[in-house]
C-alpha cells in the first residue's frame, strides 16, 4: 500500500489522520517540522515516501519553502497542500512552490483520501505506451519520462499528467475544468487556479521562453492547448 | 451644473463683495475730496481774481472819472472807456453809460455779457457790483460800478469791465484733471488692497473649506494652518482640535471595531485545528458505530454530526470576518454559466429537484467558488423552505450588462418583516425552527459574494405566491480568441 508522509504540526491533527490513513491500509511516516520532513525524505528511508501531506503554517520552515526545496532539489514527490485557511494567497504561494494539489482545513477523511489517491494515479504508468516527438521535446508514455533535446527533464506526476493529457491531443482546446476533471479527478467546481499554476510550472520546464509558449498554448477565454508546433 | 453654481459663488463670493465695496469706499471719497477741493479752490482762485479786478478797475475808474466831466459826449465817454480799460491787462473791454450813450473800450466786443441783471443792480444799489457770465463755454467776470461824485449821488455815468476768467477756470480744472487721471491708481490701488484683504480673510476659509471637505470625503487627517491671533485664527484652531477629537474618535471605533473582527478571524481560525482533527477522526466513529452498543453508537454518530456541523459554521464565520475584513477576493475564470448551474446542484443531488431553464452559451468571468456557493445557498432554501416546483432560472438582460439566476418556489412566501431582515446574520425566519440547518450566515454570505462581484441579490415574492430571489452579476465576458 502506498507510503504516505504526514508534515504537520499539530499533534492531534496528526494523529487523527494518521489513524485514519492507517485503517484504511496507508503505509504513513509523519514529521512535526517542515526541518524534520526535509531530513526524512533526504534520508534513504525517506526514498520510499510516495507523497506528502504538507500542512502550510509550520513553525520554522513553513510549508512553502518545504514545497520550495524539494522541488529545487529536483524531487517529483506529490504534495498535497493542507491550508489552515482558504485564503486565496496561501494556496496560490503554494501552488506557485510546487504543490500539486490542496485541501482546506478542516478536512474530512473521504475527501483527503480521494486526493491522495487521484495524485499518486497520476505518477502510475499509463495504459498507451509510445513515444512521441513534438518538435523536440520527446515525450515517452510507456517510461513516463520527458526529455528535450536529448535532456531528461523531471517532472512531479501532476506536471506530467498535465502533458500527457495535452499532448495526446495536439491542437485541440482544453477547458480548465475538462482538465481538472482529466487530471486532478476533482469533479465539479475544482479550483482552476490548480491548472493554471502547473502549467506555469510545467512552461518554466519545457518552454524557451516560459512568457512566449510553444508547446502550451494559451486559448484566452477557453484553457489550454498542446502545439500545434 | 456644480461648476455653474461654483462659478455663481464666486461672483457673489466674499472676494468680489469686498473688491466693489472697497472700490466704491475709494471712488465716494476721491469723489468728494475732489469736489471739495475743487469748490474751495475755486473759490480761492475767482475771489482773489475778483479782488484784483475790483481794486484794480475802481482805481481806473477813479482816475478816469477825474478827467470825465459832465455832460459828457460819445467822444469823451470813449476816451473814459479806454482810459480805465488801459490799466485792466489785454483782455478787459470796458463800457461806459451814460445816460443814453454806451460806449465800449473795443467795438467789436460782445456787450451782451453785460447782463440787465448787473446793470440794474449797479443802477439800484449804485455800489460796485459784479457777475460770473458764460458766453460760448467761456468764463467771464464782469464788474460794473457808477461813478459818484463827492457826495455819493450817482452822476449818471455807469462803467462796466468784462475780463475773461478763463486762465482762472483752467487753473481750477486743472485740480479735476489731475484728480480724473489720479482716480483710476486710486480705484485700482483700492481693488488691489481689497484683493489683499480679501486673501487674508479668504485664504483661510477657503483652507477650512477644503480641509472639511476632506474630511467629508474620509481623510480625517487633513488640518489647517493657524496664522496670526484673529477671530479666523480662532476658528482654525477650534478646527483643528474638532478633528482631532473627531480622528481620535473614528480611529478608537475603527481600532475597535477591528478589534473585534480580528477576535472573529482569530477565533475561527484556532477552532479549525482542534475541529481539523474532529472531522479527521469523526469517520471512525461513523465506520465503527454499527459495531458499538445503540448508546454508544448513537452518541458516535451524534459526534460525528456535531463535528460537522460546527466545521461548517466555523467555515461560515471565517468566510465572514474574510468579508468584514476586505481580505474576500474575486478569483475570475471564464465560465460557462448554464454549466457552472447544472454542476452545482449535480453536486448536492438536487438536480431531479429543480426544474432549470438555462440557456446555453452564457459565458461570464465569475468566481466559480462562490457562484456556487450563492446558487447552492438560493436553491438550498427554496427547497428547504418553500414547496415544490422549484424553478431556476438563468436569464441575461437585452442590454447585455447584467446576468440573472432567479430561484423561485410555490410555498407561501416570505412575510414582510421576513423580507427586510432575510439577509442579515444568524436570521432565523421561522422562531420555532431555533435549529436551522445551516449555520445561520448562508443568506448573508450569499449577498456579500454577489456584492464581490459587483451585483446584488433581491428577495420578494412572487406574482402567484412563493419566494423569489433574483441573483443579478453584471456581466462580464470573457475576451475569447478562437483557436
Amino acid at each position: 500500500m502506498a507510503h504516505v508522509l504526514l508534515i504537520e504540526d499539530d499533534v492531534s491533527v496528526r494523529d487523527g489522520m494518521e489513524l485514519v490513513l492507517r485503517r484504511h491500509g496507508y503505509d504513513v511516516a509523519t514529521a512535526a517540522t517542515g526541518e524534520d520532513a526535509l531530513a526524512l525524505l533526504a534520508d534513504p528511508a525517506g526514498a520510499a515516501v510516495e507523497l506528502a501531506v504538507l500542512d502550510l503554517m509550520l513553525p520554522g520552515v513553513d510549508g512553502f519553502e518545504v514545497c520550495r526545496r524539494l522541488r529545487a532539489g529536483g524531487s517529483t514527490l506529490p504534495v498535497i497542500m493542507l491550508t489552515a485557511r482558504g485564503d486565496d494567497t496561501d494556496i496560490v504561494r503554494g501552488l506557485e512552490a510546487g504543490a500539486d494539489d490542496y485541501v482546506v482545513k478542516p478536512v474530512t477523511a473521504p475527501v483527503l483520501e480521494a486526493r491522495i489517491r487521484a495524485a499518486l494515479r497520476r505518477a502510475e504508468p499509463s495504459q498507451s505506451a509510445r513515444g512521441e516527438d513534438h518538435a523536440g521535446l520527446v515525450i515517452d508514455r510507456a517510461g513516463l519520462t520527458v526529455a528535450k533535446r536529448g535532456v531528461p527533464i523531471a517532472l512531479p506526476p501532476t506536471e506530467l499528467r498535465l502533458l500527457l493529457e495535452l499532448s495526446a491531443s495536439p491542437a485541440h482546446v482544453f477547458s480548465r475544468e475538462q482538465l481538472l476533471q482529466s487530471v486532478w479527478e476533482h469533479g465539479f467546481l475544482g479550483d482552476s487556479r490548480l491548472v493554471d499554476a502547473a502549467v506555469g510550472r510545467l512552461r518554466a520546464k519545457i518552454e524557451d521562453i516560459p512568457a512566449r509558449p510553444r508547446y502550451i498554448q494559451t486559448v484566452r477565454g477557453f484553457g489550454y492547448r498542446f502545439g500545434p508546433v | 451644473m456644480r461648476v455653474a453654481r461654483r462659478a455663481l459663488r464666486r461672483l457673489v463670493g466674499l472676494r468680489t463683495r469686498l473688491v466693489v465695496a472697497f472700490v466704491l469706499i475709494a471712488l465716494a471719497s476721491a469723489v468728494t475730496a475732489t469736489a471739495l477741493a475743487y469748490r474751495e479752490s475755486r473759490t480761492a482762485v475767482l475771489e482773489r481774481k475778483q479782488d484784483a479786478v475790483r481794486t484794480a478797475f475802481k482805481n481806473r475808474v477813479e482816475q478816469a472819472a477825474a478827467d470825465f466831466d459832465v455832460p459828457a459826449d460819445e467822444v469823451s465817454l470813449t476816451r473814459f472807456a479806454t482810459g480805465v480799460a488801459d490799466g485792466l491787462g489785454d483782455d478787459a473791454v470796458v463800457v461806459a453809460r451814460y445816460r443814453s450813450l454806451t460806449v465800449s473800450s473795443d467795438a467789436s466786443a460782445d456787450r451782451s455779457r453785460i447782463t440787465p441783471a448787473l446793470r440794474e443792480a449797479v443802477r439800484d444799489h449804485n455800489r460796485m457790483s459784479f457777475q460770473r457770465v458764460e458766453r460760448d463755454g467761456r468764463p467771464y467776470l464782469v464788474v460794473g460800478t457808477p461813478v459818484t461824485f463827492d457826495g455819493a449821488s450817482p452822476s449818471g455815468l455807469d462803467a462796466f469791465a468784462v475780463t475773461s476768467l478763463r486762465a482762472e477756470s483752467e487753473a481750477t480744472a486743472g485740480v479735476l484733471e489731475a484728480v480724473r487721471d489720479g482716480i483710476v491708481p486710486v480705484v485700482l490701488l483700492a481693488a488691489v488692497l481689497a484683493l489683499l484683504s480679501a486673501g487674508t480673510v479668504l485664504r483661510p476659509v477657503r483652507e477650512l473649506g477644503r480641509a472639511t471637505r476632506r474630511h467629508a470625503a474620509g481623510d480625517l487627517s487633513s488640518r489647517v494652518r493657524v496664522r496670526g491671533r484673529d477671530e479666523l485664527a480662532d476658528l482654525a484652531r477650534d478646527f483643528n482640535e474638532t478633528a482631532d477629537a473627531l480622528e481620535a474618535s473614528v480611529a478608537e471605533l475603527r481600532e475597535q471595531d477591528a478589534r473585534a473582527k480580528r477576535f472573529v478571524a482569530d477565533v475561527s481560525h484556532e477552532l479549525r485545528t482542534p475541529l481539523a482533527a474532529m472531522t479527521m477522526v469523526a469517520t471512525v466513529l461513523d465506520e465503527d458505530a454499527d459495531a458499538l452498543p445503540p448508546d454508544t453508537a448513537q452518541a458516535a454518530r451524534t459526534v460525528s454530526e456535531e463535528t460537522a456541523r460546527l466545521s461548517r459554521l466555523v467555515d461560515d464565520l471565517m468566510e465572514m470576518s474574510r468579508f468584514d475584513s476586505g481580505a474576500a477576493h474575486l478569483n475570475l475564470t471564464p465560465t460557462d454559466l448554464a454549466e457552472a448551474v447544472s454542476a452545482t446542484l449535480s453536486l448536492r443531488g438536487w438536480t431531479d429537484r429543480v426544474r432549470t431553464e438555462l440557456p446555453h452559451g452564457v459565458r461570464a468571468l465569475v468566481d466559480r467558488r462562490r457562484v456556487d456557493v450563492i446558487v447552492a445557498n438560493l436553491v438550498g432554501n427554496a427547497l428547504r423552505h418553500g414547496a415544490p416546483p422549484v424553478t431556476l432560472t438563468l436569464a441575461t438582460d437585452p442590454a447585455g450588462d447584467w446576468l440573472t439566476v432567479e430561484v423561485a418556489d410555490r410555498g407561501p412566501g416570505l412575510p414582510p418583516e421576513t423580507l427586510a431582515h432575510v439577509f442579515d446574520r444568524f436570521y432565523k425566519a421561522d422562531s420555532a425552527r431555533t435549529r436551522s440547518e445551516g449555520s445561520g450566515l448562508g443568506t448573508a454570505i450569499a449577498l456579500e459574494n454577489a456584492r464581490l462581484h459587483g451585483g446584488t441579490i433581491e428577495a420578494a415574492n412572487g406574482p402567484e405566491g412563493g419566494a423569489v430571489f433574483t441573483l443579478r452579476l453584471p456581466w462580464r465576458r470573457p475576451r475569447e480568441e478562437h483557436a
